[in-house]
């Protein structure tokens, strides 16, 4: 076994040197191998199937069978695709004209979304803000404590009127949680809400109905970077479900090639804002397109 | 999936686009495709619905139905009598769903009318102990627990102890979620085992699983088998639209079955893993 890509394209390649163009028997010997390593990061099969597509068709051009080492040279190529659909540029967080600026996070059981409101917390006030965390997981066991404990760490407000474990209406605390920050000045609002699943349709409603609620600025769509094929199904179920303006990638600290990067970035759109990799709330990044190419081509 | 007419090369990509979808992973696809194609062949199989049976087959065959699946949660000997409990390890990566799992088979337990002592060994998460203790009132199992910071051996220990000499049928010993590739959170764990086995024999570990999990699954399995001894998987969050194919691997890699599926968040959400019905979901 070949542990990068590049290891397994030169020995695929290996006999090319020198030859004017790569046979198609050449190019679908190496896309056979991209798709694998692709597959083997966790990269959805449409997305694969797409992105194979569009590096053949590069891969017939005189950039590769005029380089001295096609392999480096298709390496570079599935290099320079990858970032260019991760997204170049790095967006930075809209900020509300009219503060307070509300952030609302969104996702699967378990993705990460109640340690990211602490660790956005801390960031935020680390730049000069002054965030309020708004507790709307009401259904979790303890989600509420969960969140005031991180609030605590990270040294911020943390409304929480309600006591959760199937207790209070998530909505109506959304909603109350955006009166308080204009009460109290607060200028950004983080708003945790409960895990759930794309096929629940009455969370999904619940999600929508507080996104009505608080107008948010940005809705984060929470994803581990574990998950597998189920990404594009999950991040399309909450795009058309909540609708959502960016993606964080948790749990980035671990060995996970993170295909899902790729997947849920080219599936809907929504640029990838931030990386958290760690259980301590400064285990926490803006997202770096290049250096997750590489991390999924096992570079 | 292999509807309509002759098993063309377009049949063929459905059936490997289907295991692909479910997090199989590339090599096990391919194996089972040609798996497949073999027994189509040697069986003259003509239509399209045979070739359905027999990949349903091959894939139940795949998940060695044969294996004993019962969770080891019942005590050795009479606890009220010097016995021992049983006890259960619940160890995985970071959100996969441990303390929900620890709560419902508590549950079980309860329902089966064992009595059931739960170690909060997670002193680490924000309120992960608070979250233990209320799935213990939920279920009626009492919670031993240590302050936020403290040795999760320790804990587990005094859990263990606690247990043995109150005489309970069954200790569940809840952990934090760590990440396989964290060498010092790994070591803790294997430290918290053996620990527990200063009190009583450690019956079962459990190894949860989330099944929105790829590929990594198979590394967290093999990392976490080596450092305690996962003695049965519980694969999570069925419910959702993920497969789970991911096991497939975990089990014939680390010969160990996969026991019990979790099913949602509520406290009878867990279920006894069965081949047959696994494999019918994931043809969906
Ligand atoms: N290693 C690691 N663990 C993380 C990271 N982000 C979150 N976690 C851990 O993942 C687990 C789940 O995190 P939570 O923040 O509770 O996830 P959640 O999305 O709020 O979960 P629910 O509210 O139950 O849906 C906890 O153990 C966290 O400590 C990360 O970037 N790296
Ligand atoms: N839909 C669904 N959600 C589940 C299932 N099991 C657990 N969950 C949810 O997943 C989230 C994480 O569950 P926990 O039990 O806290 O996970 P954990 O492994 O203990 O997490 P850490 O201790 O932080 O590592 C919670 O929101 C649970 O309600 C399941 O089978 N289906
Ligand atoms: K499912
Ligand atoms: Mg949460
Ligand atoms: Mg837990």
């Amino acid at each position: 076994m070949f542990d990068t890509l590049s290891d397994r394209l030169t020995s695929v390649l290996q006999n090319l040197r020198g030859k004017g163009r790569l046979s198609d028997a050449d190019i679908d010997a190496t896309c056979r191998e991209i798709r694998i390593a692709l597959l083997e990061a966790d990269v959805a099969l449409p997305v694969v199937k797409s992105f194979i597509a569009g590096i053949k068709e590069r891969a017939k051009g005189s950039e590769v069978s005029q380089a001295l080492n096609p392999a480096q040279q298709v390496v570079k190529i599935v290099n320079e695709e990858l970032v260019n659909i991760l997204g170049g540029e790095t967006r930075r967080l809209n900020l509300a004209k009219n503060p307070p600026t509300v952030i609302m996070l969104a996702g699967l059981q378990g993705a990460g979304k109640t340690t990211l409101a602490g660790k956005l917390a801390k960031w935020l006030r680390g730049q000069g803000h002054a965030p309020l965390l708004v507790a709307c997981d009401l259904q979790r066991p303890n989600a509420v404590t969960q969140l005031q404990v991180v609030g605590e760490r990270a040294g911020v407000t943390v409304f929480a009127p309600e006591p959760g474990n199937g207790v209070g209406d998530p909505v109506d605390v959304a909603r109350r949680g955006i009166e308080e920050a204009r009460r109290a000045q607060h200028d950004v609002v983080v708003v945790d809400t409960a895990g759930r699943l794309g096929v629940d349709e009455e969370m999904m409603r619940q999600a929508a109905d507080i996104r009505t609620a608080v107008q948010p600025d940005e809705v984060l769509f929470v994803v581990d970077a574990m998950i597998g094929q189920d990404a594009v199904t999950t991040a399309e179920a909450f795009r058309d479900g909540v609708g959502f303006t960016g993606v964080v990638l948790t749990k980035l600290d671990g060995d996970a090639r993170g295909g899902a990067a790729l997947s849920v970035r080219e599936v809907t759109g929504q640029p990838i804002m931030f990386a958290s990799n760690g259980e301590k709330l400064e285990d926490f990044d803006v997202f770096h397109p290049d250096r997750m190419a590489s991390r999924i081509l096992g570079m | 999936l292999l509807g309509g007419g002759d098993l063309d090369e377009e049949s063929w990509t459905d059936v490997e686009d289907t295991l692909l979808l479910a997090d199989l992973g590339a090599a096990t696809t391919a194996e089972i495709v040609e798996k497949l194609r073999g027994e189509i062949v040697t069986r003259g199989v003509r239509n399209p619905e045979q070739a359905r049976a027999l990949l349903r087959e091959v894939l139940v065959e795949a998940l060695h139905p044969a294996m004993p699946r019962a969770v080891r949660a019942l005590p050795h000997g009479d606890p009220a009598n010097g016995g021992k409990p049983a006890v259960v390890l619940v160890v995985g990566v970071n959100g996969t769903g441990k303390t929900t799992t620890t709560g419902k088979l508590a549950r079980v337990l309860v329902a089966d009318g064992r009595t059931v002592l739960l170690g909060a060994a997670d002193t680490f998460r924000a309120a992960a102990a608070e979250q233990l203790a209320t799935w213990g009132s939920r279920v009626g199992a009492e919670v031993v627990r240590g302050n936020e910071g403290a040795d999760p051996a320790a804990v587990a220990f005094d859990a263990v102890k606690r247990g043995v000499v109150a005489g309970v049928d069954t200790v569940l010993v809840d952990t934090a979620g760590r990440l396989h590739t964290k060498t010092g959170l790994m070591d803790e764990l294997g430290k918290v085992k053996r620990v527990v086995e200063k009190q009583a024999e450690v019956d079962e570990v459990l190894l949860v699983l989330d099944a929105t999990t790829g590929q990594n699954g198979l590394t967290q399995a093999r990392v976490f088998s080596e450092v305690v001894d996962v003695t049965g998987i519980v694969l999570t969050k069925l419910d959702g639209t993920a497969k789970g194919g991911i096991v497939f691997q975990v089990q014939r890699e680390l010969g160990v079955p996969v026991k019990l599926v979790g099913l949602g968040e509520g406290p009878d959400d867990l279920a006894p893993f069965e081949p047959g019905a696994f494999v019918d979901a994931l043809l969906g």
